[in-house]
């Protein structure tokens, strides 16, 4: 399906077009990688709603990037569970080997470093997601084999969801 | 990572209920849930009962909603008016964004069926036609698992139209949230679903009367949605009979934090704090003492040893000066710094503040400036007391109950813990690191 009619699915759900904002969102963000401005303009075409309606979306909800991301976005939960089995360590670990600080993306763009509130998977904290996995009970020998995989993966120009898909830690 | 089944509260032996299904092979499709007896419960409900008599079953069970705040679910089920001339609809709030709380992630991705029956049966019994499912974003696979069970189901004839030979229709949409606390809080949740950026309405109008476009909406939580299959099966009195009579029901525990088995466990309500840590989840960390426990995810206030022996209920927790929230415990031991915590969990609510009101916006942010200074040694003589007022300042001010939860868990940890504030205040330094 291509984006515009997976949008037009989306809206049938709602009795109000605005409503399919959120999911045009999610979905233009798989297809672009990011949210920049010709995109939202886009959204807001294709739904018939105003522009201004999905840029305060697109910038109110923190799982919507209007900046580009590295190939695999290293979303570490430091929210207070986490923090008690030590995430903390696994922050300043990330950093060091990458060599960028929270928040930003590694000069190959193969990696965007940020920490995160908590990701609901408590039980096996310290967590991080990764597209769309999960890995838990991390510590920094994992955390390292994680990295090599991901850098394996993205050198063997694999897919990025496929690439991670499998890894998780649930 | 299933409890251990005798309880040792209660004479008899509980049997887990909610999370029944959760170990048996492929427990997400559609099979296994039908092996292990569902869909029967509405099957049953369609069968026998008009929708009136599902509201006052539920009312009778004294079920009170799992999402935080415990209000009783029959009564708000009474609340929609019964002719309305409007669509009416049922919101799940699957968002789970309470830090230490996980329940909802899991029954959505080993049981959903158990979550489409419970909405089945509630739609019924509220009159509703369709469903959303408020998921977050995050939440990768129990989405997946979601729609695989809800386009299940349609082919079997448990959602779609003429459900079971029946007159009652019924469909279940999911929406994704995108990451933000405040659509957890139900008004912002409808904003949300209607596509704007998500802040908390005014009430009145309750959701129940004037809730998602306009119509009535009745939102609940996806724990307290699957309670209702079996409170059918099994009866409003097997329900009323677990744990206490006014917070009764078979309940799930989610534990986090520094302690030996984290993990989600079914227990009954009302279970001592202290038995649900060291009973079930095996207490401390080798070497360990633990001194501090969240009961009910980080909005709620921190309990300090002594307290350790509260039933873990809306009231007795509530009467403790804590609340049972999420159930989402947090253990924290003696190798941890409690101005730490307390720091991390209000920079979480400031984070989150949706900007709607002062007191939370700007008083959060003041207090995250003091505790920072605090934390990390360069705090003032008056800086306890500063917090204080501004928790004061805060409290009761605030236009929904995020800016409350803030000011109330750091009171506590203030009247628990000073002596932890105060030593960083006059050795200028942590004791802990
Ligand atoms: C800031 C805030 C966040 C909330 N987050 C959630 C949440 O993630 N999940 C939830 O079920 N309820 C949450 N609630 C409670 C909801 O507003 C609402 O009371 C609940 O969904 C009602 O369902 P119930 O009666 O079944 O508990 C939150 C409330 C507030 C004030
Ligand atoms: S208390 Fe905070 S989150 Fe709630 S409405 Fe006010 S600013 Fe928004
Ligand atoms: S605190 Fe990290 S997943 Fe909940």
């Amino acid at each position: 399906m291509g984006m515009r009619e997976e949008i037009e699915t989306a809206a049938e759900r709602y009795p109000d077009r605005r409503s399919a904002i959120m999911p045009a969102l999610l979905i233009a963000q798989r297809e672009y990688g990011h949210l920049p401005r010709p995109v939202l303009e886009e959204v807001a075409e294709v739904l018939g709603v105003e522009r201004i309606w999905v840029y305060e979306l697109a910038t109110f909800y923190t799982l919507f990037h209007t900046e580009p991301v590295g190939m695999f976005h290293l979303q570490l939960c430091d929210n207070v569970s986490c923090i008690l089995c030590g995430s903390e360590v696994l922050l300043s670990h990330m950093e060091a080997v990458l060599g960028i600080r929270n928040g930003d993306t590694t000069s190959d763009r193969l990696f965007t470093l940020s920490t995160v509130e908590c990701l609901g998977a408590c039980e096996m904290a310290p967590v991080m997601q990764v597209g769309d996995d999960y890995h838990g009970n991390l510590d920094i020998a994992r955390i390292d084999a994680l990295l090599d995989r991901l850098r394996a993966a993205a050198g063997q120009g694999a897919d990025v969801h496929v690439a991670s898909a499998g890894l998780s830690g649930v | 990572m299933l409890p251990p089944q005798d309880c040792r509260e209660c004479s008899a032996v509980f049997e887990p209920v909610l999370l029944r299904n959760v170990d048996v092979p492929d427990s997400h499709m559609l099979s296994a849930y039908e092996a292990g007896g569902g869909y029967r419960a509405l099957a049953h409900t369609l069968r026998k009962h008009t929708p009136d008599e599902i509201i006052e079953l539920v009312k009778k069970s004294n079920l009170r909603g799992r999402g935080g705040a415990g209000f009783p679910t029959g009564m708000k089920w009474s609340f929609v008016p019964k002719q309305a001339g409007k669509p009416k609809y049922l919101c799940c709030n699957a968002d789970e964004g309470e830090p230490g709380t996980f329940k909802d992630r899991i029954i959505m991705e080993r049981d959903p069926h158990q979550l489409i029956e419970g909405m089945a049966i509630s739609g019924y019994a509220i009159g509703a036609q369709t469903a959303y499912v408020y998921i977050r974003g995050e939440y990768v696979l129990a989405i997946r698992r979601l729609e695989q069970a809800i386009a299940e189901a349609h082919a079997k004839g448990y959602l779609g139209t003429h459900i079971l030979g029946s007159d009652f229709n019924f469909i279940v949409h999911i929406h994704c949230g995108a990451g933000a606390y405040i659509c957890g809080e139900e008004t912002a949740m409808l904003d949300s679903l209607e596509g704007k950026r998500a802040q908390p309405r005014l009430k009145p109008p309750f959701p129940a009367v004037e809730g998602l476009y306009a119509s009535p909406t009745v939102i609940n939580n996806v724990e307290t949605l699957i309670c209702v299959p079996h409170i059918v099966i099994r009866g409003a009195d097997w329900f009323r009979g677990i744990g206490p009579e006014k917070s009764p029901g078979p309940k799930l525990y989610c534990l986090s934090g520094q302690v030996r088995k984290p993990g989600l466990y079914e227990l009954p309500m009302g279970i001592p704090l202290r038995e649900l840590v060291d009973g079930h989840a095996g207490g401390p960390l080798p070497g360990r003492k633990i001194k501090a426990i969240i009961p009910g995810g980080v909005s709620a206030p921190v309990i300090p040893e002594s307290g350790f022996d509260v039933g873990m209920d809306f009231d007795s927790l509530a009467a403790a000066g804590s609340m049972l929230g999420s159930a989402g415990v947090i253990v924290i031991d003696d190798t941890t710094c409690m101005v730490k915590v307390a720091t991390r969990i209000v920079e979480f609510f400031h984070h989150e503040s949706c900007g709607k009101c002062t007191p939370c916006r700007e008083g959060l942010n003041w207090v995250v400036k003091v505790l920072r200074r605090v934390e990390a040694g360069q705090g003032e003589p008056g800086d306890v007391a500063q917090l204080q007022a501004l928790c004061k300042g805060i409290f009761g001010n605030t236009f929904c109950a995020l800016g409350d939860g803030a000011a109330m868990g750091l009171r506590a940890a203030l009247e628990h813990f000073e002596h932890e504030f105060a030593a960083h205040i006059e050795e200028q330094r942590c004791s802990f690191h």
